[in-house]
């Protein structure tokens, strides 16, 4: 139960890479934070500068207040699951959980109860004897989530804990994290490159690009009303349709179609038209028209993707409709779309920075 | 069909022919040291038992003056043992010790200082025997176990083959046993030596038969006859049995050689499966 503040962290390492650049955060008590980005960002060094895994080349880093940038792993009283797990082969589970209990010299009687106790929320009571090698994948991952737990740590640090999990697994162990966090009340923080893993988990979610705090803030915030071009187009499943286009005497020029009611955009500056699949609908007088590749009935809706018509062929102009599930469309088919204006959004594109 | 019959029976055959050159000698001694003098004598080489197998092996192992002029072979049996286990248990933990250093502290001379370790392999102690001598000598430990054991402990291949395996050891468990509280210590021998069993296992069998077999450093730098090794009883016997004039006893001489290859083999025989698994495989 702590409270986490980065202020002005960087990372270079000793090969010049500048992983983390002047990071600024506040985690508060019982918070689960996310951060999230594509591979490469600095997701997993700035967690292990929290671990106290890796040294913080600048800026200053407290747990409760309290200045830990010198202070070793050990003494930070964090815990960390490994996306390997990391847990260690020779021992049985018992003992992996056992093991940093011994060696801050709890009791013996201490640990027996605490271990079991642990074990039986996670379901692994019956593994207590077995060796690593001899579990399934999902109950290494309870292991390493057991051996985190049982030293009820002031922070949780997952580290793409769920990668290596099969699909239907990691579903399941997302929800469980997730009932955990909230049942222990421990403040985590939980890297992950997969933006459905991060926008389901998150109290509040971070966006990573390449070492900089793109934008923070809940789930739904950073969704509806990205900040950047990268935050809009890494949030979001189906992603987020993108458009060139320009701003053209007082409408916006997007392939050979002009939309109104947007003023006050730059001219001259190349723009980017964002809009969600959900906010285009097929529409009779509609101002765009696409020809339909492919339709994915999902059931309770269908994803109609498609060219749309006006664009020379090396700009992208790859469409995705989300329509309800009445949508009969044929591949090949032309259909005529209705962007609900209100709802697009418009960046630079040399910036990323959002105009609208 | 007929191809892998004849391959069969082709490959057999060399094994066969390989395992009788390589035996044949050990028989030969095994069956001669069971024969009296005389025959030996007479004779020449036996290829089947004689009748002298309890007076003779009694003789060597147990009887003061029975082979040597005062020691026996079970003193010398002792010494080499001692050899044996000193050796191999010295290089391990020395070497063991050298590759954690090299691995897991990052200072910053362990690239090259490990490439000095590497090139002592151009430096075997038959290349620096004299030196090693004069600094046994001047520590006045000529015929004592130490003397005979700390020059040879240094392995530049151990240190080698451990720093190799360190290097397989995913990072993160180290990070884990940080998080865990423990030292460097604590993750040496709580985990590494845990996991590198079969890996020590294995080179202690290794280093144990050559160690046992060392035979300049042990010439050269015993000289009294209660610290010879077994391998140097079979190099002084010659010299001890035919001084005098009477019968050479050709027989102890056998028997004296197939002690020494016992140990060796049992050694090699009983730990076999541990020795496949730690050449083959490791618990990572
Ligand atoms: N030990 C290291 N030494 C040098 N550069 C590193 C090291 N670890 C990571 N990096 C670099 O730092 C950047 C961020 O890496 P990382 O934090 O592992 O990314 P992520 O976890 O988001 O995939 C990458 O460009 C990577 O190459
Ligand atoms: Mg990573």
């Amino acid at each position: 139960m702590s409270t986490l503040t980065l202020s002005g962290v960087n990372k270079r390492y000793d090969n010049g890479a500048h992983a983390v650049r002047g990071v600024d955060m506040d985690i508060t008590d019982g918070e689960l934070i996310v951060f999230v980005g594509p591979s490469g960002c600095g997701k997993s060094t700035l967690l292990r500068m929290v671990a106290g895994l890796e040294s913080i080349t600048e800026g200053e880093m407290t747990i409760d207040g309290k200045r830990i940038n010198e202070t070793s792993p050990a003494d930070r009283d964090v815990a960390m699951v490994f996306q390997n797990y990391a847990l260690y082969p020779h021992m049985t589970v018992f003992r992996n959980m056992a093991y940093g209990l011994i060696n801050r010299g709890m009791a013996k009687s201490d640990i027996e109860a605490k271990v079991r106790e642990t074990a039986k929320m996670l379901r692994i009571e019956d593994f207590l004897e077995r060796k690593p090698a001899q579990l399934s994948g999902g109950q290494r991952q309870r292991v390493a989530m057991g051996r985190a737990i049982v030293r009820s740590p002031k922070l949780f640090l997952f580290d793409e804990p769920l990668s290596n999990l099969d699909a239907k697994l990691r579903v399941q162990m997302r929800i469980e994290i997730k009932r955990l966090q909230r049942e222990l009340g421990v403040t985590s923080i939980y890297v992950t490159h997969d933006q459905t893993e991060a926008m389901t988990l998150a109290d509040r979610l971070a966006v990573i690009n390449e070492g900089l705090i793109e934008q923070m803030g809940s789930p739904m915030e950073l969704y509806s009303d990205p900040k950047t071009l990268f935050v809009a187009s890494f949030i979001g499943s189906p992603h987020i349709n993108l458009l060139p286009a320009r701003f053209e005497n007082g409408q916006l020029q997007v392939g050979d179609t002009a939309m109104a009611g947007f003023d006050a955009l730059p001219q001259d500056v190349p723009l980017m038209l964002g809009i969600r699949p959900e906010h285009i609908a097929p529409h009779a007088d509609g101002a765009f028209e696409i020809s339909v590749d492919l339709v994915e009935q999902l059931g309770a809706d269908s994803l109609i993707y498609g060219a749309v018509a006006g664009f020379n062929g090396n700009e992208p102009h790859e469409l995705c409709v989300r329509a309800g599930e009445a949508s009969q469309h044929l591949p090949g088919e032309r259909i005529k779309l209705n962007f609900e204006a209100g709802r697009a959004m418009v960046f630079r594109q040399d910036s990323g920075e959002r105009l609208i | 069909m007929s191809n892998s019959f004849w391959r069969t029976l082709s490959t057999h055959a060399i094994l066969i022919c390989g395992m009788i050159f390589m035996s044949a000698p050990v028989y030969i001694a095994f069956m001669s040291s069971t024969h009296a003098p005389e025959t030996l004598f007479n004779e020449g080489l036996q290829y089947w038992f004689g009748g002298h197998f309890f007076e003779t092996y009694n003789e060597v192992l147990f009887v003061e003056g029975g082979v040597m002029k005062k020691v026996t072979a079970s003193r010398m049996l002792v010494n080499s043992m001692i050899l044996g286990l000193g050796f191999a248990i010295g290089k391990v933990v020395i070497s063991m010790s050298a590759a954690y250093a090299i691995v897991y502290f990052r200072f910053r001379l362990a690239v090259p200082l490990f490439w000095v370790i590497f090139m002592t392999l151009l430096l075997p102690l038959e290349v620096r025997i004299v030196p090693s001598y004069e600094v046994v000598a001047g520590l006045g430990l000529l015929n004592t176990h130490t003397g005979l054991i700390v020059p040879l402990i240094a392995s530049a291949t151990g240190t080698f083959f451990f720093r190799q395996f360190f290097k397989s050891v995913p990072e993160e468990l180290l990070e884990a046993a940080r998080l865990d509280n423990a030292g460097p210590l604590r993750f040496l021998i709580d985990i590494l030596v845990p996991l590198s069993k079969t890996m020590i296992a294995a080179i202690l069998i290794i280093m144990f038969v050559v160690g046992w077999n060392q035979y300049l450093w042990p010439l050269i730098m015993t000289t009294e006859e209660t610290s010879y090794t077994i391998v140097i009883g079979i190099k002084q016997i010659y010299q001890v049995l035919s001084e005098g004039g009477e019968l050479p006893q050709f027989q102890k001489a056998f028997a004296l050689t197939i002690l020494a290859t016992l140990p060796p083999v049992l050694v090699v025989l009983v730990f076999q499966n541990w020795f496949v698994k730690g050449l083959v495989e490791s618990e990572k």
